[in-house]
């Protein structure tokens, strides 16, 4: 049978004689499969950057906000104002199935000191879970707030990385105490840089965080200024909000129906349609992709036809040998593979390199970083694959139908 | 006659070529034995029928009509592998412009056969060297075809054509592209091949080589005129 090696053998003679023929036969092929494999792999990237920056806000969480009655309920009258306290949310948590995780949000202005610096800064009085919901990831050696600073009232804090830079500049900021509203805290922990593009009330960088049972004895406060919640899955999330609207309007006597009672912020509509919105972008990259190689592979089946038209003559003196069809057909379709490999390891190699350089040019924060993914992999040898074969078949298929007589110009 | 010992038995062969408007009828029944060990020249003007005869002897075409036996094995409606499979086999052929791949050295040319047959390579090797040393070039295996000289290539595709070990040699004008003492030599090692037992047909119309063969066959207008021992 014809072995790999024949063929590699023959394809370096090819490659000697032809050398201009075989590198652009051979770059139609590169420039395919650079095409496909960045404009994917750069799809991956700007996906998970996007993704990155959406969940700095939180990860698929609902934020709610009291408001004021807009229909009248039992005898009420529309425009009464929605007040909820932590007794509310405790009870609706036990109340609502389906709940992954709730947190209550208290939030004003604070005076804070350290050494010589004051300054006003966005303090929230949450609970543990928060930090979870919220992506309020601490830098290692620091944590968020535990359900042991909740139950004893620790004065406790942690600090959005902004802050802490302006508080503590470059030198460490945890274990060391500082004064909001002149009673001390102990920082615990700082939060990790992160990129988030939305935002309630200001990015969590300039923020700070203590128990939210601190906060109340701290200043009195009985009502939330809103809270957060988070479903069990991200697709039963419009089901959990119904059922805690329900919950709260049962318990504070307003209407389910009643939008403005509470008004809530769904951030996993902004998943559905990133991930839809990714995949079609994907696709269209992909496609370009594959086209470019498809373009790639027209070339090199075109330059098939020629080597084919070339060794009409040698095919002919093999058939005449006693080479079967499937020889002839196997020869040229194994060479035009070969090139069609040739190229797409040398493409596939420049795309690496291009990913491995990328995120050092400084466009992470804006397009993410290109990332080969084993996806982007496999999608890339496949379209090579079929465009290989599909560009191989024919001149091979016209080669193995050669008459011999006629091929050796007898 | 040893009816054994027939390795061509064509009987009432015709070709006829289509050319769409014009059919060409090439050979107009052509009934032919061939038995081992003998060294058939067929001979006839150029427009005969001899080629399309070659054609058909070595399988590299087949008949519109009649029935074409080679070694025992019918040839007339087999498939174009079967046909590729039976060439391999029981043809060995000598062309007249030698037909050799130019890139590869004589012994890889020696051993495409053996690698059609399925051969192993390391049998494949053995067998084309004893191949080209038994034409007398033993020296001259990792030559490439360009680098011989017209007498040398042609002993080449001698090598290649035995390498099977084929029923017949079938050579077709085997010392038309060759000078007269490249053409002699040529001619010496098929007399010598015929007295070792090969079968061998030549189709030439070279009086000189047609005189060494044991029986010569006329064709002309696509029928045999005669057939007939040599007279030499």
């Amino acid at each position: 049978m014809i072995t790999l090696k024949d063929v590699f053998k023959q394809l370096i003679r090819d490659v000697r004689n032809e050398k201009l023929r075989t590198f652009l036969t051979v770059f139609g092929i590169v420039w395919g499969t650079v095409a496909i494999s960045l404009m994917l792999a750069f799809g991956t990237g700007l996906h998970r950057q996007i993704i990155k920056s959406t969940a700095g806000l939180g990860d698929r969480i609902v934020i709610v906000w009291p408001g004021l009655t807009s229909i009248p309920f039992e005898g009420l009258g529309k425009g009464r104002r929605i007040r909820i306290t932590e007794d509310d949310i405790v009870s609706v948590r036990s109340d609502v199935a389906g709940l992954k995780a709730i947190s209550s949000e208290y939030s004003t202005n604070m005076k804070v000191d350290y050494g010589t610096k004051t300054m006003s800064v966005d303090v929230s009085g949450v609970s543990p879970e928060f930090g979870s919901m919220r992506n309020l990831i601490p830098q290692s050696g620091g944590r968020f707030i535990n359900p042991i600073d909740m139950d004893k009232q620790r004065r406790v804090a942690f600090l959005g990385e902004k802050l802490t830079r302006d508080i503590f500049g470059e030198s460490q900021a945890v274990g060391k105490t500082v004064l909001i509203n002149q009673s001390p805290f102990l920082v615990i922990g700082t939060l990790v840089k992160k990129d988030q593009d939305s935002s309630y009330s200001g990015p969590d960088a300039g923020k700070m965080w203590i128990p939210s049972t601190t906060y109340r004895a701290l200043t009195g406060e009985k009502y939330v200024n809103n809270f957060v919640f988070q479903a069990d899955a991200a697709t039963n999330t419009k089901r959990i909000i119904e059922r805690t609207r329900a919950a709260f309007g049962k318990r504070l006597r307003f209407d389910a129906k009643d939008k403005e009672a509470l008004s809530m912020w769904d951030t996993t509509e902004q998943f559905v349609f990133l991930d839809i919105f990714m995949l079609a972008f994907n696709s269209f990259l992909g496609i370009i992709g594959v086209l470019t190689l498809v373009v790639g592979g027209i070339g090199v089946s075109n330059i098939m036809n020629v080597v084919v038209e070339e060794r009409t003559r040698e095919i002919g003196i093999k058939m005449a040998l006693g080479a079967k069809q499937r020889w002839i057909l196997t020869q040229f379709l194994l060479e035009t593979l070969l090139v069609t490999f040739l190229g797409g390891v040398i493409g596939f190699g420049i795309s690496i390199a291009v990913c491995a350089v990328f995120p050092k040019l400084g466009f992470t924060e804006y397009v993410g970083d290109p990332v080969v993914s084993p996806l982007v992999s496999v999608l890339t040898a496949v379209a090579l694959g079929i465009v290989g074969l599909i560009a191989g078949y024919f001149p091979a298929r016209d080669a193995a139908r050669l008459d011999p007589v006629v091929a050796m110009k007898l | 006659m040893n009816t054994n010992g027939t390795i061509i038995r064509m009987s009432d062969i015709r070709k006829v070529y289509d050319t769409g408007k014009v059919k060409v009828e090439a050979l107009k029944g052509i009934d032919l034995e061939i038995h081992k060990g003998e060294m058939v020249a067929i001979v006839g003007p150029s427009g005969s029928g001899k080629s399309t005869l070659m054609n058909l002897v070595g399988c590299l075409d087949t008949p519109t009509s009649g029935e074409y036996e080679l070694g025992g094995q019918a040839v007339s409606g087999v498939s174009r592998d079967t046909l590729a499979e039976i060439r391999n086999r029981r043809v060995g052929f000598v062309f007249q412009n030698f037909n050799l791949l130019p890139h590869i050295s004589a012994q890889e040319n020696v051993e495409m056969p053996l690698l059609f047959g399925g051969v192993r390579p390391a049998e494949r090797r053995e067998r084309a060297k004893a191949m080209l040393e038994r034409v007398g070039l033993g020296d001259r295996v990792d030559h490439k075809p360009t680098e011989l000289s017209g007498g040398q290539m042609q002993r080449v595709a001698i090598a290649r054509a035995l390498a099977m070990n084929p029923d017949i040699v079938l050579a077709v004008e085997p010392t038309g592209n060759l000078d007269s003492t490249a053409g002699s030599d040529i001619m010496s090692i098929f007399t010598d091949l015929w007295k070792q037992g090969s079968t061998m047909v030549i189709i030439t119309h070279d009086p000189a080589l047609a005189r060494r063969a044991s029986r010569v066959v006329e064709i002309r207008d696509g029928r045999i005129t005669a057939d007939h021992p040599s007279e030499a």
